[in-house]
Formats: structure tokens, C-alpha cells, sequence
């Protein structure tokens, strides 16, 4: 064997040893990887697309202002709630993506999220005689509360003065309440409020609801508290509040929910049915091609140990389309060993010698590996810019992984396959025993 | 002519029922629901029907899923659906997926689906002309290359929709995403024997259509077999494979089939037919088209 291929050997033969330290270990990985990246179809969780409805925001801020600061504000609120690995990202002009793996109860994550959460303090409306007027439907009615701010101008008393330490407590008597605090200027003005509304019913407003109306007791300033919410509504509140308003109302406009049990089950039987598929390709393999066909089975291995460890370092977010990608990239990958063997049965039975017959059958059946792989990719990029606007990772996904594994196949083909190939054919065994299986 | 065969039925199915439109198209919401102890279909419906949810759709999958399909509703009412089933056919009902897409997300995912498919084309058909651009008139191996891919697409639609029609399956991105994925795999095929065409109009000279004809059987146990592997795979992963992606794998393995048996059969003959100038000969093949003596 020429010096060159011996070194082409080792290298392979390393990088596979490589491969498969990295790929192993499934949980944990080597390079401070946290295992491998499952998608949110197979993890279980939700997966949310919100439309920002730009013409109720503020005037003096532009779209982009407008979109950063509601992502911000989903991303404290999510991370408050506790969802680990959450992803939100801007989508256009308008949309938001959420996306959000492992979270149990759907509906309080979608209102936490999707809540505006503007909280507004109101005066209560006084007839002549002091008593609060009511509505045509027999609610109470309130209007805004102002006060004089430190600038001296009429400000109205919103959640935009509260400090960032909002916090569920029990009172007495067990019940939750909602505890706030207000910066110096919400301070003064809330001073002023209650000292005008003392004995008097306060509107609590959040996104021009009423959720309280306590009567004040005693003049405050610094803090208060809101009674009168269930646990799970207090504790949503507070994360709420903390984060701040959004600064435009959301709607959403896809939603899909995922079972984790579900995910796992798929993902275990699309598994062994990749395997089962797997192991009948190498049995025509070497039904077919014989020993030709082994040396193409062990080139398989190191593919897939290839592909398996480029995706656990990009990483690879994998769902089951995308390892339903990979698996059939790994059939395609055979595909490009048969172009090769095909080629070599030609050269060798026009009476060239065995060797001849290698290189040849490489260099002639390179043209057409190249060429229908690469349509294969030119689908797949297109696939991924549809996946891409569609908004949906699943489509993604699949495109990203047929992509590399067709890209990771045609270097295997020539690199790995030639190498083994080259190598044992050098060998007296070894010539043996492949005009054996070429015959 | 065996491609007459089964497109035909493929068309006219598609003509008379359409495609069945899944909510990724139609906007609407789907829901997994499981019961234990197991209900009939019939029940399932009827309930649907008292609880006010005239337009439901429901399949049932091979795992005794059934999926529910109803115009757009809410997360939070999707669950009170649930309950509201649990009570009332006295069953534990569990609702494993979810999903709900508006009618802004499904126009643009129409719209986008059409432009994806026609870029497809035009870069697979532009693509084989530049590969073969040293070839006499490359454009018409493109051309030919692209309508045996619409060859294989027809057969894969028309299929579905017989099984939208006779089975409720439906059409949902997915779908769209394995047929992108046959197109590209289709023109691989193709590749290979346009490939060996190439080699021996450079090594020999001759007859063109002898040319082609020599070229498909050199290259037909290596057309076979490559695509065998991936059919074994795609075999292997449809009948034990997950149910979410039951159909995709479906889309791909019908499309690898046709499209070996487009790339051997249809490709190279229209090439030759075109070449020959013979598409008089050929077309007279179709009723309507002969003309008279």
C-alpha cells in the first residue's frame, strides 16, 4: 500500500474511534454538551406562534422596539415560571414563536405569556350624595386615578411605577395575596390616591378588568397587596407584574401541544424500525456484493458514527421527521457504495486489473454520486426555507438532517469506503476474496 | 403503458375529490383523544354532533387514537371538550396532542407550499442542464428529467387523494415536505442513467436512441439496487415506525418507487422520442391525438 493510503487508514480509523466516544454516552456528552437535542415533538411540551397586533401599540415606538421589548418581556415571564430550555424567537415583522418543552399545564403557561398584564389603579365614581355609582349592569364604576408626579404634571398611578420584587404571601387567615411595592414616584402618587379614597372602595384594574376593590383602611404609599385570587392566579400575577405590561396585545395564531409520552413512544419504535431497516440493507448488501458488500456495511458504521457526532456538536435539534432523515440518508449513503461497486464490476470484467479496477471504479462513479446528491440538497434547502416560513421546526429539521447526512455520505463514499477498500484489496486475502464477490 | 395506468385513476379521483386539506391548509384545530375503555367511532361522532360540533372530522389511527378535526377553537376549549366527552360517554378520556393553526398561518402556508414546489422544479430543471450543459441541447434532458418528476408527483397525489377520499387521510405539511424530498430523490435516479448516456455518446457514436437503450441496461441493476436500499429503509420505518409520521413515510416510499421506475422507463424514452423528433408516433398513442390519414 502506498504511504498515503496508510495514513488515510489510521486517520479514519481514529475519527471513528472519535465518533463513537462522542456518540455514545446518549445523556451526556463530551465538549459540555448536554446530550442530545431533542425536538419539542418528541420531548413533549407546547409550541406557540403569537401575532403582535401593532396598531395598539405606543406611537413614539418603532415595530422593532416594539417586538424586542415583547420578547423581553415573554422571556422573564417564561424563565419566572420555570420552563428550562425555552425558545423565543422574532419571526418577521409581527410574530413571535415560543416555544416551550415540558410544560404541564398548557392553558396557565398560554395566559401568563399572552396577558398584557397592565395594571391600572382606579378612583371610585361618587354621586352627590358619596355613594359609588353603578353601571346599567349593576357593576361599580371606577375611573382612572391621578395624581400630581414629581414633575408636576397629572400622571395616572399604572404598573409601569412598580418595583420588581412583586411576591405572592399568605395572610392570617391562609389566604394568597399578591404583595407590591412602588418606586419613589409611584410612592407619592399612591400617597395621594388613598389619601383621597380613604374609606372608599379602590378599583384594581388589570387590562381594564377589575380583580379588587378593597376599601382603604389607612393611607399608603409605599406598598399594598391584592386580595382575593386563587394560588395559581396570584403566583401568574406577580411573574406578570415583575416582567411588566406587554407593550402590544397578542394573539395567537398557531399553537401545537405535544404529549411527552407520545414522543417517546415514537421515538422508540421509529428507532428499531430504522434498525430493522438498517440491518436488511446490509444483508442485500452482502447477499449481493459479498465481501464487497461487508466492506460497504463497515463504511455505513462510520458514517452513521459520523453524522450522529456532527449532530450532537452543532447541535442538531432532532425530531422524529429528522431522524426519519437521517435514516433514510443512511440508506441513500449505501446507494453511493453500490454506484462504486457497479462501476468496479464494469472495469474489472473488461479485464483491467483489480486495482485498476478500484480506482477507476471511484473516478467514474464519482461524477454521478456528485450530481444526484447534489439535487437531493438543492430539495433540501428549499425544504428548509419552506420549513422556515412556515414557522415550524419540524420541517426544518428533516431538511437540515437529510442535508448532512447526504453531504456526510458523499464524503464518506470516496474517503471512507476507498480507504477500507483500497486497503484490503492490497492485501493477497484480500484480493481473493473481493474477485470472489465481483464474479 | 403502465405510468397510464396508475395516473389515470390518480387524476380523476383528484378531479372529482381533491386532495383532503388538513389544517396546516384549512386552518382548523386537531386533537388526539384516547378513551379507555375503547368507544366506537359511531359514538364519538354522534357526541360530537350533540355537543354542537357539526363540521368534526374524526379518523382513527392504528393505535386506537382517534384524531379530532374541528374549526379553530382554543386550547382552553379543547380541554372542556375533553371533559365534556369523558362525562358524557362515561369514559376516561385522555387528549394527548393539540394543534391549532389560524387562518393567517394556513393561507401563507398554501401559498408558500405552491412557490416551494415551483422553485424545486425550476432549480432541478436548470441544475440538469448545467450538469449535461456539454450535451446537445441540454435544456431537453432537463426538460425531460422534470417531467418524469411530475410524473412521480402525479402518482403520489393521486394516490392520497383516493386515500383522502376512501380513508379521511389528509394532506398536511408534511405531505408537502416528502414530496420536495421524492423530487429531489426522483431526479437522482434519472441522474444516473442521463449520466451513463452522457459516457457513451462521448465512447461510442451510433444510433441515439440504441445509445439511450444499451445505457438503461447497463444501468439498470445499479438503478435497482440503489433504490432498493432506500426502499427497505422506508419499508422497514412504515410499517414499524411511529404513527406522527405514519403518512410522510408513505409520501416517500411511493415516490422512490415511481421515480425508479420513471428514471428507467419514462425519462430516457421521452428523451429519445424528443430527439428523434418522433412525437407524432407518440402522442398518437393518446386517443384524440391521431391524426387522420
Amino acid at each position: 500500500m502506498r504511504k498515503r493510503d496508510v495514513y488515510l487508514f489510521i486517520f479514519v480509523v481514529v475519527i471513528f474511534i472519535f465518533a463513537l466516544f462522542i456518540t455514545l454516552p446518549f445523556n451526556n456528552g463530551l465538549l459540555g454538551n448536554k446530550g442530545v437535542q431533542l425536538g419539542l415533538d418528541l420531548k413533549g411540551g407546547t409550541y406557540l406562534v403569537y401575532q403582535v397586533d401593532m396598531s395598539k401599540k405606543d406611537p413614539s415606538m418603532t415595530d422593532g422596539q416594539v417586538m424586542s421589548a415583547v420578547q423581553q418581556t415573554i422571556e422573564r415571564r417564561v424563565n419566572a415560571y420555570g420552563v428550562t430550555e425555552p425558545i423565543i424567537q422574532i419571526q418577521g415583522n409581527d410574530r413571535i414563536a415560543v416555544q416551550l418543552p415540558g410544560v404541564k399545564d398548557v392553558n396557565q403557561a398560554i395566559t401568563l405569556i399572552g396577558q398584557v398584564a397592565l395594571l391600572e389603579m382606579e378612583d371610585p365614581v361618587l354621586d352627590a350624595s358619596g355613594n359609588q355609582v353603578m353601571d346599567a349592569s349593576g357593576n361599580p364604576e371606577f375611573t382612572p386615578a391621578k395624581a400630581t408626579g414629581t414633575n408636576g404634571q397629572s400622571e395616572e398611578l399604572t404598573g409601569q411605577y412598580l418595583k420588581p420584587n412583586t411576591n405572592v404571601q399568605v395572610d392570617q387567615t391562609g389566604k394568597p395575596e399578591v404583595a407590591f411595592q412602588w418606586d419613589s414616584e409611584g410612592a407619592k402618587l399612591f400617597q395621594q390616591i388613598t389619601t383621597r379614597d380613604l374609606n372608599k372602595p379602590l378599583g384594581i384594574f388589570l387590562d381594564g378588568k377589575l380583580i379588587a376593590d378593597p376599601t382603604v383602611q389607612a393611607v399608603l404609599s409605599d406598598s399594598g397587596v391584592i386580595t382575593g385570587l386563587t394560588l395559581t392566579d396570584a403566583k401568574t400575577l406577580a411573574i406578570e407584574l415583575n416582567s411588566g405590561n406587554l407593550v402590544a396585545p397578542l394573539t395567537i395564531i398557531q399553537q401545537t401541544n405535544v404529549d411527552a409520552t407520545l414522543g417517546a413512544d415514537s421515538l422508540t419504535t421509529s428507532l428499531r424500525a430504522g434498525l430493522i431497516g438498517v440491518a436488511i440493507v446490509i444483508i442485500f448488501m452482502v447477499g449481493f456484493y459479498r465481501w464487497l458488500g461487508f466492506l460497504a456495511t463497515i463504511a455505513l458504521l462510520v458514517y452513521a458514527a459520523i453524522t450522529l457526532t456532527i449532530f450532537k456538536l452543532i447541535p442538531v435539534t432532532l425530531t422524529l421527521p429528522g431522524i426519519a432523515g437521517f435514516i433514510i440518508s443512511v440508506g441513500m449513503a449505501v446507494d453511493a457504495n453500490v454506484l462504486i461497486f457497479e462501476r468496479m464490476k464494469e472495469e474489472i470484467r473488461a479485464g483491467h486489473p483489480l486495482e485498476v479496477g478500484v480506482s477507476e471504479g471511484f473516478r467514474r462513479a464519482w461524477p454521478s454520486i456528485r450530481d444526484s446528491n447534489i439535487s437531493t440538497m438543492i430539495t433540501c434547502v428549499i425544504l428548509y426555507w419552506f420549513g422556515s416560513t412556515f414557522g415550524t421546526y419540524i420541517v426544518k429539521g428533516f431538511a437540515l438532517t437529510l442535508f448532512l447526512g447526504v453531504l456526510i455520505s458523499m464524503f464518506s463514499a470516496v474517503t471512507v469506503t476507498r480507504t477500507f477498500l483500497t486497503a484490503f484489496v492490497s492485501t493477497s486475502n484480500g484480493k481473493r476474496l473481493v474477485t470472489r464477490g465481483i464474479r | 403503458m403502465i405510468s397510464a395506468l396508475v395516473i389515470v385513476p390518480g387524476i380523476i379521483s383528484l378531479a372529482v375529490f381533491g386532495l383532503k386539506p388538513g389544517i396546516d391548509f384549512q386552518s382548523g384545530s386537531n386533537i388526539t383523544l384516547n378513551f379507555q375503555p375503547a368507544i366506537q367511532e359511531s359514538q364519538l361522532r354522534q357526541e360530537l354532533e350533540t355537543l354542537g360540533y357539526h363540521d368534526a372530522v374524526v379518523q382513527k389511527e392504528a393505535t386506537g387514537d382517534y384524531i379530532v378535526t374541528l374549526p379553530e377553537i382554543t386550547s382552553a376549549q379543547s380541554q372542556q371538550l375533553t371533559t365534556d366527552l369523558g362525562t358524557a360517554l362515561n369514559t376516561t378520556v385522555t387528549a394527548s396532542n393539540f394543534a391549532l393553526v389560524s387562518p393567517v398561518i394556513a393561507s401563507q402556508t398554501v401559498r408558500n407550499a405552491a412557490i416551494a414546489v415551483g422553485v424545486a422544479a425550476i432549480g432541478i430543471l436548470l441544475y440538469i442542464t448545467f450538469a449535461f450543459r456539454k450535451m446537445p441541447r441540454p435544456l431537453r434532458w432537463g426538460t425531460c428529467a422534470v417531467i418524469a418528476l411530475i410524473h412521480d408527483i402525479l402518482v403520489v397525489i393521486g394516490i392520497f387523494s383516493i386515500l383522502g377520499w376512501a380513508a379521511g387521510v389528509q394532506v398536511d405539511a408534511l405531505f408537502i415536505t416528502g414530496m420536495l424530498t421524492v423530487a429531489g430523490y426522483s431526479v437522482h435516479d434519472t441522474i444516473v442513467v442521463f449520466d451513463r448516456i452522457r459516457e457513451n455518446m462521448r465512447k461510442t457514436g451510433g444510433e441515439f436512441d440504441q445509445i439511450v437503450n444499451h445505457s438503461v441496461l447497463q444501468t439498470m441493476v445499479r438503478s435497482l439496487n440503489t433504490s432498493l436500499t432506500v426502499i427497505f429503509v422506508l419499508f422497514a420505518l412504515f410499517m414499524l415506525g411511529g404513527s406522527t409520521i405514519h403518512y410522510f413515510v408513505l409520501v416517500l416510499l411511493i415516490g422512490v418507487i415511481t421515480g425508479t421506475y420513471s428514471s428507467i422507463c419514462n425519462a430516457s424514452a421521452l428523451l429519445v422520442v424528443w430527439e428523434n423528433h418522433e412525437w407524432g408516433k407518440f402522442l398518437s398513442w393518446i386517443p384524440f391525438t391521431r391524426k387522420t390519414a
